[in-house]
């Protein structure tokens, strides 16, 4: 079967136990969200259609075209998925196909599949429908050419974040990591932008209806631009001072104690051992996951509050 | 094509087999978990996780080396973790010219790329392991079991059951092109890159059409037949007393591991 494993599925073994339940908590939680939301708004129809979607973006992976020297370019998907189905079932087919291709595939690995999914589901969803849902009413050239940009963005996102991961968890080399990430996926990313965009344009040209008004693709608020642009800008300014300038990176995860964390000590993300009785055992460092997983979330759910209050 | 060539499944009828998807599935990720925990350099508990895993291999009556030949899947990706190596402080190993940079190799980074190998390497084994001794649809059907979302479980049922239709749509747009993509030998062929990505643009929402318009007819039929929104099954799904005993035999050998690791 020609099945080629992608470079962004993290396997077992290679992050930590810290930054595994950090990302599988936020993962969690905005699958919970999408879960909720996709109930609501959705009939029992609609749940074969989003099964048999999963099974096209899988599919669709296997489409290569030759780029040069023996290499070959593919569809990675998320970006298209979101902009298709809309955000949050965007998300959960992501999220459906990295499970099946870790669980049946063993391309990405079980404990850290929390962070796979919000690297290649969650991450490349918020960027591809946040930057396309800014230009929802502007023509199709328009609309095209930011599909194009999103999708090479989400891309970068993944990579970057992928990085981040592995260096937080001791694995790799900040700059190294950085640099060779994103200039592989630099032109993963290009691969992807022009497939999206020519998949995109084929559906604009066959059937309009189903990125209209009225359809799944038009029904994401608007708070997905602000979360969008934010992604974007959060890759946009982390991806140079990364693989320029480590030593302020790393300054200031040491300043926060996220190196320590991060490589061999993760009890001290909680500062003056809020968990004192638990000392260095496993259940601590867990613990010390949750912890630091709630506190990102609680700034998320902050700053969301924030913003939503500014714009209604 | 088949539907059964993306299973994984290994039909026997060996202990492992009968064991209740549940009990494997979250022994794996438990095992997983364990490796993921165990401290660098812990290497008679590596050692034990080892045997642990060979054990469960004997059960399953796959035979030796039936996981080994598959887990070097995980190998390309130990290239990430190659830079430890020379990034962390150590005594001095040996010192190389590498393009223009002298690197060191030291112990400290030498101790943890192998340990980061070896984790991986376990883990993956017993994932190999979990999916060649259990039907997919029961994997799915433990995950329901273990809290996962209904609508998270059914998007991956369906997605098992149609990729195999979809991959034949595939491979007829491929047969398709390369019947289109004719080239004297020694000329290229084709347009540019960009070009070439247009096709497979092209051909994915072709892709994206077909899959649209036939989960319309598949939710017909399946209405036909009198899907009421549950996928069900004759499997019972009843744990026995055997399924009890081996996950907690299991889980407190596999704290052990935790306990030998770090003393």
């Amino acid at each position: 079967m020609h099945y080629a494993p992608a470079p962004l599925h993290i396997p077992d073994g290679f992050l930590n136990v810290t930054v595994s339940v950090i990302f599988w908590v936020v993962t969690i939680v905005m699958i919970g969200m999408a879960v909720s939301r996709t109930n609501k708004s959705l009939g029992e129809k609609q749940v074969p259609l989003m099964g048999i979607m999963a099974a096209f973006i899988f599919a669709a992976q296997m489409i290569n075209f030759p780029v040069a020297g023996g290499t070959s370019g593919h569809l990675l998907g998320g970006a298209l998925a979101a902009i298709v189905l809309g955000p949050w079932a965007g998300m959960l087919v992501m999220t459906a196909v990295i499970a099946v291709q870790g669980l049946l595939f063993q391309d990405g690995g079980l404990l850290v599949m929390g962070a796979n999914i919000f690297n290649m589901g969650l991450l490349t969803a918020a960027i591809g429908y946040g930057l396309y849902r800014s230009v929802m009413n502007k023509p199709t050239g328009t609309k095209l050419a930011v599909a194009g940009v999103a999708a090479w963005l989400s891309v970068m996102a993944g990579a970057l974040a992928t990085s981040l991961q592995l260096w937080l968890s001791g694995t790799s080399n900040l700059q190294t990591v950085v640099i060779a990430m994103l200039g592989v996926h630099a032109l993963i990313g290009l691969g992807e932008a022009l497939i999206t965009v020519a998949a995109l344009s084929f559906i604009f040209r066959t059937r309009p209806d189903l990125l209209g008004e009225g359809s799944a693709s038009a029904e994401g608020g608007r708070g997905w631009i602000i979360a969008g642009v934010i992604v974007s800008l959060i890759v946009a300014l982390l991806s140079p001072l990364a693989s320029a300038a480590p030593d302020g990176l790393e300054r200031v995860a040491i300043d926060m104690g996220f190196i320590d964390a991060g490589q061999d000590a993760p009890y001290e993300i909680i500062p003056d051992y809020t968990v004192p009785f638990l000392g260095e055992t496993p259940l601590s460092t867990i613990l010390a996951g949750v912890i630091g997983a709630l506190i990102v979330l609680g700034i998320m759910v902050v700053t969301g509050r924030s913003l939503q209050k500014k714009t209604s | 094509m088949h539907s059964d060539v993306f299973d994984r499944y290994h039909a026997a009828n060996s202990f492992i087999h009968r064991l209740d998807s549940r009990v494997k599935v979250v022994v794996t990720v438990a095992f997983i978990l364990s490796n993921a925990l165990l401290p660098d350099a812990a290497w008679t508990a590596f050692g034990l996780s080892w045997l642990f895993l060979l054990f469960a291999n004997a059960l399953s009556d796959l035979g030796p080396g039936f996981t080994l030949q598959r887990s070097f899947i995980v190998l390309p990706f130990a290239l990430v973790a190659v830079t430890v190596l020379v990034s962390i402080p150590g005594e001095p190993l040996t010192t190389f010219r590498f393009i223009a940079w002298d690197l060191t190799i030291t112990d400290a980074g030498l101790l943890r790329f192998v340990s980061i190998v070896i984790r991986s390497w376990l883990s993956v084994q017993m994932a190999i392991l979990l999916v060649a001794t259990t039907r997919f649809p029961d994997v799915v059907h433990a995950l329901e079991h273990l809290r996962v979302p209904f609508i998270l479980t059914t998007i991956i049922a369906f997605l098992y059951r149609y990729l195999f239709v979809l991959v034949d749509e595939v491979f007829r747009l491929l047969r398709a092109r390369e019947a289109r993509s004719a080239a004297v030998a020694g000329f290229r062929a084709g347009g540019s890159v960009a070009w070439r990505a247009g096709v497979a643009g092209n051909m994915a929402g072709q892709l994206f059409l077909r899959s649209y318009e036939r989960s319309d007819r598949v939710y017909n039929a399946m209405l036909a037949r009198g899907y009421t929104g549950h996928l069900n099954t004759i499997n019972p799904h009843e744990l026995r007393r055997v399924d009890y005993v081996t996950t907690a035999l299991a889980l407190f050998v596999i704290l052990l591991f935790q306990v030998v690791g770090r003393v």
